[in-house]
């Protein structure tokens, strides 16, 4: 089933002639198709915060708003990016068919996911007795785009428990679509989260 | 390039029974309510859009009636204001884009020769999702609470101080609500022409319809999320207090504009382009020849549709941007005509190098090639900053985005309605009737609209509920006025064309005008399943093409028969090679379930019942885990 590694099977008249991409099935075109609307969504969020940044003035954030604290955002970070892996590795384990393989993959995602939910509660318990969502466009920026980031990973931790029920009746050809566009839409949800650390935490400090 | 009849089916007797026992659905409420058939989607998208215009252009005719003579006092100023705001909206996105979204979602699958849609259920649920947000919109104008803030509703003159009252929430929710179905249906136009082509439709076979219809939806995809966005922060500054558009928090005003505008340029030919699709698929037939360029005019629309994301701020020129984004957006502004251009000589070269056959289909096209191009002189002239800033604001620029838009989409969504009406009802049209409809519409639309240049560049201001005599304005608006009622007239005739084919026309035969696409391979009105076997594609042509007639005669292969269960060939996205069988989900009532949560998710958002818009999300989330549950059934898909 495997075809065998290396530059002779990359080059081999039957791969230079096979069209790609192959294979893809309709519901892998929908999730890429949707999580290229979602990234635009949030492309246009980021490029909003830049906007209204740039048209402000040099003092940013305004007010007596201090510059975000990094350490909290950077545990977040290596709590949700590797969260990604044990969903590859989850996904290599449905090419094989090991059910215990995709079980204990989305397992640790969703967790690692949740954990992530969890510090960002913490973040905004702090935060939200310093600015609110009305104190100025600042807070409104701060709220809505780290908020629209965090309604995704629940969402997509909601999708993995999901797809985790839906293997209880064990693997086959629908269960393994399912799976595959809950980790798609996994991975958009840890890439995107780069973007806004470098937007909301690190781009005030530049 | 020799016209053949449709062949002896390759599929028996009991194949065609069978096909018709998994597809076919008696008529009842419940099929009526849980259909998922891309052709009955298809038309009910038709008529509702249809409704949703005939809504917007009474809304017209009232405000023409206030504005026929100087010092009108039919309307006042709070409900001219209501009325122009809701004739706008609702003849961008809740009359041109879903009527042409209807014509793809009855034509594609036809056109590619497929079964259905890539996704038939979330097909459903688009159509129940715009049908809920159109009547969500104008439910707002009997309670005097509609937008008021025209169609691009710029802040602050539509924040919470400006204009308290429900009106701008009606308008940023009702189109977040909209832009659901929108976005469904784009992703699903895409994903339908990439993987359910017939074998052998190779991406250089696609119809000019269909590449218009995937270019169109590429462009929502990334158009739309900036219009949301828009109306998620003027609805969050609104309700909660937020800063974005609030200078005195620190936000901007001119970031509505920008986000706006990103989308609102894009949509201008997100609006156009599928009629620019209808143009090239009603030509053949009526030109006894394919149209000329077929590469050059592929090339236009992914040119158009790149472009289209690089011009937005020409419709800023009057708010002060650096100058140095005059110079780009104007050059950008300039260049988007070339491809325009390019596709104008083609369908010109068309009509000179073929026969032309001169029924009401054709008369519409021509019709649109004069308006269009109209349109597209003074939009070049727009593209210089300095002439912009004169008439910006003025009845110059309503004049202009009426041909465009009239000349863009209406005469070819004219010109479609008369071309398919024998395939979609199975009927044929009066064709008198359809010649004095083209000219009464053609007639009242120059009178209307040609008159808004000359006051217009006299001064008058848009969006005045009235004016003062003596300002050289009078007896131009009554001339506009005039117009419209004969243009009203025009559409009166076309509705009692179609109504009068549906009655009493004469039964349509499977080609009636010698067409070129799938579509005439088939029955009028096709069968639930479209295609008794689905063809093997040979050409660009495939209906004037004898090997691919022969390819669903006796001999056809199985594979291509798939009389057992709803199936349909799933294809290369590329070269269309037969990829599997793949089977085809039934009729079901959770798109219906899922739209009726999102319709009460808006409801209790624009009340503030925010307990009720939880337990809606709460159900909207239920009913899409069931939806998307794995059944037992080999390879079934949503």
């Amino acid at each position: 089933m495997t075809p065998p590694g290396g530059i002779t099977a990359t080059t081999s008249p039957e791969a230079l002639s096979t069209e790609l991409p192959v294979g893809r099935s309709t519901g892998w075109w929908g999730m890429v198709l949707f999580v290229t609307t979602e990234a635009t969504l949030f492309a246009c969020l980021l490029g909003s915060y830049f906007y209204l940044r740039f048209q402000y003035g040099p003092q940013w954030p305004p007010g007596d708003i201090p510059d975000p604290a990094l350490l909290r955002p950077l545990v977040m970070t290596a709590v949700l990016v590797p969260s990604s892996l044990p969903m590859l590795w989850a996904e290599r384990g449905l090419r094989r068919g090991q059910l215990w393989r995709v079980r204990a993959g989305l397992t640790a995602s969703m967790l690692l996911g949740l954990t992530f939910l969890a510090l960002q509660a913490t973040e905004y318990a702090e935060l939200l007795t310093e600015f609110t969502l009305t104190t100025n466009a600042y807070g409104s920026l701060f709220y809505v785009i780290t908020g629209f980031h965090g309604l995704h990973v629940l969402i997509g931790a909601t999708m993995i428990a999901w797809a985790l029920t839906t293997t209880r009746g064990g693997l086959d050809a629908r269960r393994d679509d399912r799976v595959r566009n809950v980790a798609i839409y996994w991975h958009f949800v840890d890439i995107v989260w780069l973007g806004i650390l470098f937007t909301i935490y690190l781009s005030p400090r530049l | 390039m020799s016209i053949v009849d449709t062949p002896a089916p390759g599929a028996d007797r009991a194949d065609l029974d069978r096909l018709d026992a998994n597809w076919a659905e008696r008529p009842s409420l419940r099929s009526f309510l849980t259909t998922v058939d891309h052709k009955r989607i298809g038309r009910r998208y038709l008529v509702t859009a249809a409704v949703f215009f005939a809504l917007a252009g009474i809304s017209a005719l009232l405000m023409r009636t206030q504005l026929a003579n100087p010092g009108g006092d039919l309307l006042s100023p709070e409900q001219y204001n209501q009325l122009f705001t809701m004739h706008g909206t609702a003849m961008i996105f809740l009359f041109a884009t879903p009527m042409l979204f209807g014509f793809g979602n009855f034509l594609v699958p036809l056109m590619i020769g497929s079964r259905d849609m890539a996704f038939p259920r979330l097909n459903a649920f688009g159509y129940w999702v715009f049908l809920f947000a159109g009547i969500f919109m104008w439910a707002s104008l009997p309670f005097g609470a509609a937008p008021n803030g025209g169609w691009f509703a710029y802040v602050p003159l539509t924040g919470g101080q400006a204009t308290p009252g429900l009106h701008l929430d009606v308008y940023a929710l009702g189109l977040l609500f909209l832009g659901v179905s929108t976005t469904a249906g784009a992703i699903n136009f895409i994903v339908t022409a990439l993987k359910m082509r017939a074998p052998g439709m190779s991406l250089n076979r696609l119809p000019l319809f269909v590449w218009a219809i995937v270019a169109t939806a590429f462009m929502v995809i990334f158009a739309l999320p900036a219009l949301n966005l828009d109306n998620a922060m003027l609805f969050l500054d609104r309700r909660f207090g937020a800063g974005f558009f609030d200078p005195a928090a620190g936000g901007n005003v001119l970031l509505w504009q920008h986000l706006f505008w990103i989308f609102g340029h894009p949509d201008v030919y997100i609006i156009v382009m599928p009629g620019l699709g209808i143009v090239s698929a009603v030509l053949p037939a009526f030109t006894r020849r394919g149209v000329v360029g077929y590469p050059l005019i592929v090339l236009a629309i992914v040119a158009i549709a790149i472009i289209s994301f690089g011009v937005w701020a020409h419709h800023m020129f009057a708010v002060g941007l650096p100058q140095v984004s005059y110079g780009f957006f104007s050059a950008a502004s300039s260049i988007i005509t070339i491809p325009s251009g390019i596709q104008i000589f083609a369908w010109l070269a068309t009509m000179l190098l073929g026969r032309l056959v001169l029924r009401t289909p054709l008369l519409f096209v021509i019709g649109f090639i004069i308006t269009f191009v109209l349109g597209g002189v003074t939009g070049a002239m727009f593209a210089l900053t300095a002439f912009d800033q004169q008439v910006t604001d003025s009845y110059f620029v309503v004049a202009h985005f009426h041909y465009v838009l009239v000349g863009g989409a209406v005469f070819p969504i004219l010109a479609g309605i008369y071309h398919w009406l024998p395939k979609i009802t199975g009927r044929m049209y009066a064709e008198r009737l359809g010649r004095w409809a083209f000219w009464l519409v053609f007639a009242g639309m120059h009178i209307t609209f040609f008159p808004m240049h000359l006051y217009g560049l006299f001064g008058m201001p848009r969006r005045v509920y009235t004016y003062p005599a003596g300002l050289e304005w009078d007896g131009w608006n009554l001339v506009s006025t005039v117009g419209a009622y004969v243009l009203a007239v025009g559409f009166l005739v076309v509705v009692v064309g179609v109504v009068h084919a549906i009655r009493r026309g004469r039964p349509a035969p499977p080609d009636p005008w010698g067409g070129d696409t799938l579509e005439w391979s088939t029955d009028s009105p096709p069968p639930a399943y479209n295609f008794p076997v689905v063809p093997r594609v040979h050409s660009l042509h495939p209906t004037w093409d004898a090997r691919t007639a022969e390819s669903t005669g006796p001999g056809a292969t199985a594979d291509r028969v798939l009389s057992e269960g709803r199936r349909t060939p799933l294809t290369s996205e590329l070269d269309g090679r037969y990829e599997r069988p793949v089977e085809m989900p039934e009729a079901s009532v959770k798109p219906l379930v899922l739209a009726l949560a999102l319709l009460a998710l808006f409801v209790s958002l624009l009340f503030a019942w925010y307990p009720v818009a939880a337990a809606a999300v709460a159900v909207v989330a239920g009913t899409v885990a069931a939806w998307l549950w794995p059944g037992r059934r080999p390879e079934a898909r949503t």
